[in-house]
């Protein structure tokens, strides 16, 4: 039987064209009491379907806001379906949205109908709702402690769907591919976050653009982790799904991640550089506790498996013995340890949202992971630019997509226009000439690759002049297992100082094999050894800027290790984890002055031990130095 | 229609019933010492009763009686009215009643999920020879208990442990294993001795929740023994208070809280 070739540019003919074709195939993992439960197309067609009538009955309709709260779960995706089904438009937030954060948001969009995945997400939505008046019903998606929840309007999705079977199918107008499908809230590197705007063809678009240029398809499986609220995440999940197929599993909670990784072992994973940065970590830390023979193979593996790859994008060759020695490492070597992070089946893996260390890229991609760099903001639909096989020159984001035109201005910003780009900010008028500026400099290569150098409004210049962008020079700090995040700061200084996140995992597992007592963040994090451990590392970064003329000037002078750990919640993060450096430079502005005036220890004031937690307070913070070199020569310490 | 913002009032899951449980002149004695001196009190259905007391008060005795580890010299325990004449352990839990010790006793080398499912034995009825041999009625069993034991770890929130060797858990979470053990055999009544001994604030508020979400899931009759008075007084319906062996107290904890003989108990009074 011939396919009818339905016209599809909206999600809901595209489901419904999954569902004719392979009604049987599962779309949807879930693990539920210990066990994988699969979710067919048909079944998802059938829930979205239902949803949508009951929405329907409910006098929601196209053009309607439908906001969805909770993390990665069958009934998220089904909830935004089934928005699509009657031409209304999902907007997902994220899951630790404050109350503040999530009323206003609601309040912007007016959504009519939440679907909040648990207790914890009705609770808030509860608290949402006196400012909020568009929000008729809420949806829970986990009954437990529900059940003394009396609100009108306040509905169960298993009742929604029950509902919706026995209701009349909507009569609705349905959405065209020019119509808003999604709206997502920018994850605010700086400032408050801003809504955009998403048709049914642009986010259609520019899955086919990553789905086209990878191959992927319905045989692939991906693990969804990070938060739906991040336009990228839905990209990979249900747009990826709508488009290619494949199927989207749900881990059964954040803390059982890594052990549903190796349980699913996708084909396909969207990353992001601070995950790639703790997974690196235990590798390393692990594998220097082996010691001896080991780590000596482990080492030579990685070298062995960079130079080749060095050598292949040069268009050198490989010789036969290496591949021997390739083959054989993957056997007995990396192989085994992508097994252990259940990354064995991936074929391709893509690291997104941030600038990822080339250093970085390498280690992961000599282990054998295919793992590539995807550029692009929420604006622009994160698919401008995508690493290609075979050819990953680590130092930039790979050449531009299908369809992507990109200009450079005259101050180096990229500015980007495709098809598939978002349609505007909410309520503003949409982009007139079709630019979007990414606030990213950047420039392309000969090669036609893309390199970004970073954040228009981060770029630092020292008082000498020199101008640098301050996350290369951080990612390279962050190489090292002990560093989990790292904050340099000499915009209008003389020198460059670092503040230091120590991974407590990684420095606490070396302070006990040096036989360092310790007891928790805070203390470790004041510990005079590790100060030196910390500083040796920053030495030996300094000497290889010291190697390279234009980097000398960045060597690092002055360091202190944070007393808490940088996170979402005190603000001074993104929910993906990006570092949110004008709120960081502010909260620790006494500690960053100390560090520039000389001294050895700094008295945290009121504000900075608020956010380093209660018990910090009134604590002096030590300060360390690192040995910089001058002129290639000499060396003297700080 | 909108939603209403504030909450209607909690209504309990499982209201209160008659007494399942009636204890009457219960005197226990080891040799010369009088561990527990004419103790009577009764445990209703559905209630969370808790039993308090200073050091060496006869608490865990007084639970060591209604599990049927000890027998008392003296007293009846009527269990649905019906006069139970010699409580054995096997008898407990036959009758239903579960218990978590105040040690804890699990077993160490085995997994959290192991442990669970060690606590349906009383609802498996396949011999040696089928489980050895996996044959039908021991494979239904097996998947019958994994089910169940799944249900409890979804419920207790131990996902990520459910694999681990409990020996290398954290104590709080040790506990937290513990009651999910007692709850796989789906007891009447749960004895927990004290179950939040030794455990940090967070630990002990998330026990705290566990306890009463138990009793409003499943509408477990509670009766549990705590050194903590704050914890007490927030979770019980009811309170017996025991002090050298002798009931001093028995109410709700408010009436507990302002009867003198408990404060003087706890406070000391000059003799």
């Amino acid at each position: 039987m011939a396919i009818p070739d339905l016209k599809q540019d909206t999600f809901a003919a595209l489901l419904a064209g999954q569902a004719g074709r392979r009604p049987e195939a599962v779309v949807l993992r879930e693990k539920r009491r210990g066990i994988w439960h699969g979710t067919t197309w048909r079944a998802l067609a059938d829930e979205a379907q239902a949803l949508a009538a009951a929405l329907a009955a409910r006098n929601v309709g196209f053009g309607d806001h439908v906001a969805m709260i909770g993390e990665n779960r069958p009934g998220l995706f089904a909830a935004m379906a089934a928005a699509h089904q009657i031409g209304a438009v999902a907007v997902p937030l994220f899951p630790d949205a404050s109350v503040e954060e999530a009323a206003q948001q609601i309040a912007a969009c007016k959504a009519k109908v939440i679907f909040a995945e648990n207790q914890e997400q009705v609770d808030k939505m509860l608290r949402v709702l006196p400012r909020c008046p568009s929000v008729q019903t809420i949806v829970h998606d986990d009954d437990r402690g529900m059940r003394h929840y009396a609100q009108t309007g306040l509905f169960a999705h298993r009742a929604l769907v029950e509902e919706g079977r026995k209701a009349a199918r909507p009569t609705g107008p349905q959405a065209g591919g020019d119509d808003p499908a999604f709206v997502f809230f920018t994850s605010a590197t700086a400032g408050s976050a801003k809504a955009v705007v998403f048709s049914h063809r642009a986010m259609i678009d520019r899955a086919h653009a990553v789905i086209g240029a990878d191959g992927l398809s319905d045989a692939d499986t991906t693990l969804a982790f990070l938060p739906p609220g991040w336009m990228c995440q839905v990209l990979f999940s249900y747009a990826f799904a709508m488009v290619s197929g494949l199927c989207i599993c749900c881990p059964e909670s954040s803390d059982t991640l890594l052990e549903d990784l190796r349980e699913i072992a996708p084909t396909t994973l969207l990353m992001t550089p601070r995950m790639l940065d703790a997974i690196l970590s235990r590798v390393t830390y692990r594998m220097e506790d082996t010691g001896g023979i080991s780590l000596s193979l482990y080492r030579r593996a990685l070298a062995t498996a960079e130079r080749t790859e060095a050598g292949h994008l040069s268009g050198v060759a490989t010789g036969l013995g290496d591949r021997l020695r390739l083959a054989l490492d993957s056997l007995l070597i990396t192989g085994p340890l992508r097994d252990s992070l259940g990354l064995s089946q991936v074929r391709s893996a893509y690291s997104t949202g941030d600038a990822l260390d080339p250093g970085m890229l390498r280690v992961f991609r000599a282990i054998g992971i295919n793992l590539k760099q995807l550029y692009g903001t929420t604006e622009t639909g994160f698919a401008v630019a995508m690493h290609r096989d075979g050819a990953v020159w680590p130092d930039t984001v790979g050449p531009l997509l299908e369809g992507v035109e990109i200009s450079i201005s005259a101050d180096r910003e990229i500015r980007v226009r495709a098809k598939g780009m978002m349609s505007g900010y909410l309520g503003a008028a949409p982009v007139a000439d079709g630019w979007i500026e990414t606030v990213d400099l950047g420039h392309l290569d000969a090669r036609g690759q893309l390199h970004v150098e970073g954040r228009v409004d981060s770029l630092a210049r020292l008082v000498g002049g020199q101008t640098f962008a301050p996350r290369a020079l951080e990612n390279r700090i962050r190489v090292s297992p002990y560093v989990r995040e790292c904050v340099v700061i000499g915009d209008g200084r003389e020198t460059v100082c670092a503040l230091i996140d120590i991974d407590t995992l990684a420095v606490g597992k070396w302070a006990d094999g040096h036989e360092i007592p310790y007891m928790g963040h805070v203390d470790l994090a004041s510990q005079d050894q590790v100060y030196t451990l910390i500083s040796a590392w920053i030495s030996e970064v300094n000497e290889a800027l010291a190697a390279e003329p234009a980097q000398a000037a960045l060597q690092v002078r002055r360091f202190a290790l944070l007393p808490k750990e940088l996170s979402a919640e005190d603000g001074l993060l993104t929910r993906t984890g990006k570092l949110r450096r004008a709120a960081v430079t502010l909260r620790f502005a006494t500690l960053i002055d100390a560090l520039y005036a000389g001294g050895s220890v700094a008295i945290l004031d009121h504000a900075d031990a608020k956010a380093g937690g209660a018990e910090t307070e009134g604590l002096g913070l030590k300060i360390g130095d690192a040995r910089v070199v001058v002129g290639g020569t000499g060396r003297r310490a700080a | 229609m909108n939603v209403v913002a504030h909450p209607a009032g909690m209504t309990r899951g499982f209201p209160i019933g008659e007494p399942v449980l009636e204890l009457d002149g219960i005197s226990l004695r080891f040799g010369g010492v009088h561990a527990l001196t004419n103790i009577s009190f009764n445990v209703l259905a559905h209630e969370i009763r808790a039993i308090i007391g200073p050091n060496g008060a006869g608490k865990s005795s007084m639970l060591n009686v209604i599990g049927g580890l000890y027998t008392p010299q003296e007293g009846t325990i009527r269990f649905h009215g019906e006069k139970l004449s010699a409580m054995t352990p096997g008898k407990a839990a036959h009758l239903g009643i579960g218990r978590t010790f105040q040690n804890i006793a699990l077993f160490k080398r085995m997994t959290v999920l192991e442990n669970i499912m060690a606590g349906r034995t009383l609802y498996t009825r396949a011999n040696f020879l089928e489980v050895a041999l996996q044959l039908p009625r021991a494979r239904a069993e097996e998947i019958e208990s994994r089910e169940r034991a799944e249900e409890i770890i979804e419920f207790l929130e131990i996902q990520h442990i459910r694999k681990m060797q409990v020996s290398r858990l954290p104590y709080g979470l040790q506990k937290r294993v513990e009651l999910g053990r007692a709850l796989a055999a789906q007891p009447k009544i749960l004895l927990l001795d004290e179950p939040m001994a030794g455990m940090n604030v967070e630990e002990k508020q998330d026990m705290c929740r566990f306890i009463l979400d138990v009793n409003d899931h499943y509408g477990t009759t509670m009766v549990l023994i705590e050194h903590d008075m704050g914890v007490v007084m927030d979770i019980s319906d009811r309170v017996v208070v025991l002090d050298y062996g002798k009931k001093i107290g028995d109410g709700t904890p408010e009436e507990v809280r302002s009867n003198q003989n408990v404060i003087d108990a706890y406070l000391g009074v000059a003799h």
